[in-house]
């Protein structure tokens, strides 16, 4: 066991080390240039311009450059956004708790609607229940999350009035941020109203993050049921007598799952991926809304950091996983 | 569907009950503003973006003098009166007395303002060995720097405590209104003393503290800024108790929000969006002659731009008209100067180009191009406040052209790297613009006209006229207004004889706000004032 988790754990350095230089690569290879977007058509001196290029170590070959930020951040330092002047890890850890929060959530309506969904359309093959449920999700996996997103607050939140547009929370409330995610937050404020409005605002970034993820969910989950309700202890389950929602959810669902749950680890990062657009719409302070910017404004430590921070997160939960997997399956452990 | 129980029926009126907003639950008072960005921090010395200066120098700083909201006139703020020396070289402010400062948790202020805190803000930029002039790594008074202050103002001097004298090291009669920009807000001398005591000076940077109407609540980042009223402001205490900045980076979300009423007055409306907005009976929507020029230059260093009958034919050949109205949809004014017509001094007597293709291809023939020539045209890659669209308007441009045998190439590069190489003159004719910061002529001719812009870049025809030149430095140095307009009126003729430029369109800048709000005005460069606004109680 401890070499299968040594052996795994040895495969994240090259992933690391892929990230770090990718991410430098493509920010640095993209044209812009952090010290002219300081200053706007009136343009900057020559003279200061190579003086901050000098002071922000711009000046230095690339290779050197991206020496200069491996070691600092295996030292812990992520340096400092060129816009703002605050530590990059801190902007970060203030805005993470947001991503999260709109992550779980739009998970939580994937599957919710999801699994059953999937469910119901494979229990009803061929009808129109199946062709509806497969119908929608297809429209659901190819609708461009701006778009739809700008529908939703049209329809839901302009039309009708039942949501709010855009952001965390109702400006009226000041709710300090104690964990950062707004729920808790509420609930520890003790404000009813304030953990209400919190919802409410949570409702159409979920709807609109999680579209794609309900629709691959409800698609896996409809051929996984398929393949496993042929499978012959299916059948000889439903052949001792047992009732057929006993034979559905602890005979078939049980075993269709696992390719499902592989398929919900993996929109893991998909959610983090996707949240770059919903929060731009939905003016949602997390970290896809902060790496957008900084890509604007080439802010090269806020960018590098950032995808570091994010991929670190998701290679972790691969490597969980992984090992998880080793542990439930001993194939896996010593394949 | 007979199935439908009215448990289901009702299902949608619940969740609208569940989490129907609290429209009318605000804080009475309470002013919400949608934003268009983040600011990069609450220090107005340090940046240089407008959605900065929203959110700092506006609300919550004054400057010794300032426009007055709505124009480009310089009133009396914490300095009460000035005079200028007959040389303009010698600046002395007379300072306000009983300006409070704001307070915090970490500071109460024991004295009013002062001409320590005038001193205390000037030096702290413009003296590389101040003690608080390097507080944080990587900071820089870009703005200070990027006027060239370290060249016109030779030292401040304290007269006596509510006495001020700025000497300078040449005439510049542009300094007043220089005084009135952002960069130049009063801070508090005994706050940043009083947080290096406590061992974080830094925190004077972060967590703002002047004398303007608004004190600073709290920011969360990319959400919300808020402030509240500053009961003991020298100017009287807004009408409204709370401000609060709605950041909102999509103007489509803006306007959702200003439409349920979530925000009261929003920045930067799409201009796809106005026409249905001005049907809105909840929405006025203001408008304003914008403080700028969009212009193509031709880069003079080069041929054939070198020849002034090839400048003015390739002028007479483009249908402005046309162009504002595909491009601007009816939101800009034709531009026949430099400056734009709300600035002082704007030449109304100067006759434009007319469009003419006839007349430009002799003047082509005469200048030796009979056949016409080919040329590359940079155009914009980005949309600006004086340009809403630059691929379109090239491709207009690029047809009219064509029809006097001017074949048109047309190239753009990433925006930063756009102005990069324009400013190392690589282009031959560019799509510009500039959206002037400080109601002062000057601040259109010397950064982009200028012969020492040409060095600097700013200046991107790379034009040096020596009479032009001697104009607007001339005017530069002149104390009365009245006669610097008469400098600057001949300085457009030479310009528009000469034509470095053709000069496009003003575009007109639009403040979308809602019916509730009272009092409200426009500002002439871009800015939002929140001080004089007020909420009418919702019918």
């Amino acid at each position: 066991m401890l070499a299968f988790i040594l052996r795994r754990a040895a495969l994240v350095i090259p992933t690391f080390i892929g990230v770090t230089l990718l991410a430098f690569a493509l920010i640095h290879l993209i044209p812009g240039d952090p010290v002219e977007n300081l200053s706007g058509e009136r343009g900057m001196d020559p003279a200061r311009r190579e003086r901050l290029l000098h002071e922000f170590g711009l000046d230095r070959p690339l290779p050197v450059q991206y020496g200069g930020y491996i070691g600092e951040v295996l030292r812990g330092d992520l340096g400092t956004s060129l816009t703002t002047h605050e530590r990059v890890l801190d902007e970060f850890l203030t805005l993470f708790p947001a991503t999260i929060e709109l992550a779980f959530f739009a998970m939580f309506f994937a599957v919710g609607l999801g699994l059953p969904a999937g469910i119901l359309a494979a229990l009803k093959r061929n009808t129109v229940a199946d062709y509806a449920v497969m119908g929608v999700s297809l429209t659901g996996y190819s609708m461009p999350i701006f778009w739809w997103a700008l529908l939703l607050i049209l329809f839901f939140s302009v039309q009708l009035g039942w949501t709010p547009v855009s952001g965390r929370i109702s400006v009226e409330y000041d709710v300090p941020a104690a964990t950062g995610f707004m729920l808790i937050d509420t609930l520890k404020a003790g404000d009813w109203r304030a953990l209400r409005s919190a919802a409410s605002h949570l409702i159409l970034p979920s709807i609109a993050l999680g579209t794609i993820p309900l629709a691959v969910i409800a698609r896996m989950t409809r051929s996984a049921m398929l393949e496993v309700l042929r499978e012959d202890y299916v059948r000889t389950a439903r052949a001792k007598g047992l009732p057929r929602w006993r034979v559905i959810l602890v005979h078939a669902l049980r075993n269709a799952l696992i390719p499902v749950i592989t398929v919900i680890g993996l929109q893991v990062g998909l959610l983090l991926s996707g949240a770059i657009l919903t929060e731009t719409i939905f003016s949602w302070p997390g970290v896809g809304n902060w790496l957008v910017h900084g890509v604007q404004s080439r802010d090269y430590p806020v960018v590098q950091g950032g995808i570091l921070l994010i991929a670190t997160i998701v290679i972790s939960v691969n490597l969980i996983v992984d090992l998880l997997y080793g542990v439930v399956n001993p194939r896996i452990r010593h394949g | 569907m007979s199935h439908d129980s009215p448990a289901r029926r009702l299902a949608p009126l619940a969740l609208a009950a569940l989490f129907a907003l609290p429209l009318g639950a605000l804080a009475k008072g309470t002013l919400v503003y949608c934003s268009e960005g983040s600011p990069e921090g609450f220090q107005p010395q340090f940046f240089t973006t407008g959605t900065t200066f929203d959110a700092a120098s506006v609300p919550m700083y004054n400057r010794l003098v300032e426009f007055e909201i709505g124009t480009t006139n310089i009133v009396p703020a914490l300095a009460e009166s000035w005079t200028i020396s007959p040389d303009s070289k010698t600046y002395t402010f007379k300072l306000r007395k009983g300006v409070k400062f704001h307070s915090n948790a970490n500071f109460k202020p024991t004295r009013d303002f002062n001409a320590d805190d005038v001193l205390f803000s000037w030096n702290r930029m413009a003296d590389d060995n101040h003690p608080f002039h390097k507080l944080t790594a990587g900071q820089t008074f870009s703005y200070y720097e990027d006027m060239g202050m370290k060249n016109i103002v030779d030292k401040v001097v304290k007269v006596d405590d509510y006495t001020v004298r700025f000497e300078l090291k040449r005439p510049e009669a542009p300094f007043l209104a220089d005084m009135a920009m952002d960069f130049a807000s009063i801070l508090s001398q005994e706050y940043f003393e009083t947080m290096l005591k406590k061992g974080t000076p830094n925190a004077a940077d972060v967590y703002p503290i002047g004398t303007g109407p608004f004190e600073f609540v709290a920011y969360q980042k990319d959400a919300t800024i808020r402030y509240k009223a500053f009961d003991k402001y020298w100017g009287g205490r807004p009408k409204i108790d709370n401000l609060v900045y709605s950041i909102t980076r999509d103007a489509t979300a803006r306007y959702a929000k200003l439409k349920t009423g979530e925000c009261q007055v929003m920045a930067f409306p799409k201009p796809a969006d106005l026409a249905e907005m001005q049907k809105d009976p909840q929405i006025e929507v203001q408008q304003k002659e914008g403080l700028n020029i969009g212009y193509i230059a031709f880069n003079v260093e080069k041929k054939p731009f070198d020849d002034k009958r090839v400048r003015q034919a390739l002028n007479m050949a483009i249908d402005k008209a046309a162009i504002l109205k595909a491009v601007y949809q009816g939101n800009g004014q034709v531009a026949k100067n430099p400056i734009p017509p709300i600035l002082w001094s704007y030449n109304n007597a100067i006759k434009d180009y007319p469009y003419d293709p006839a007349k430009a291809k002799e003047l082509l023939s005469q200048a030796g191009h009979p056949g016409g020539f080919e040329l590359e045209l940079w155009y914009l890659p980005v949309t600006r406040p004086y340009n809403p669209d630059g691929k379109r308007m090239a491709e207009m441009i690029q047809a009219d052209w064509e029809k006097i045998g001017v074949k048109t190439k047309l190239i753009t590069y990433e925006w930063a790297e756009y102005r990069k190489r324009s400013k190392g003159g690589e282009h031959s004719v560019i799509m510009f613009g500039w959206s002037g910061d400080n109601g002062d002529p000057d601040n259109f001719f010397v950064p982009l006209l200028g012969c020492e812009a040409v060095k600097g870049g700013g200046n991107a025809a790379r034009w040096c006229n020596k009479p032009f030149e001697d104009l607007i430095i001339k005017a530069a140095q002149t104390p009365k207004q009245a006669d610097r307009a008469k400098l600057y009126e001949q300085a457009q003729v030479i310009f528009k004889e000469e034509a470095p430029w053709i000069t496009l369109a003003h575009s007109i800048r639009f403040d979308p706000v809602r019916k509730e709000v009272k009092g409200y005005k426009m500002d002439a460069t871009a800015h939002h004032y929140f001080n004089k606004a007020d909420l009418a109680p919702l019918p």
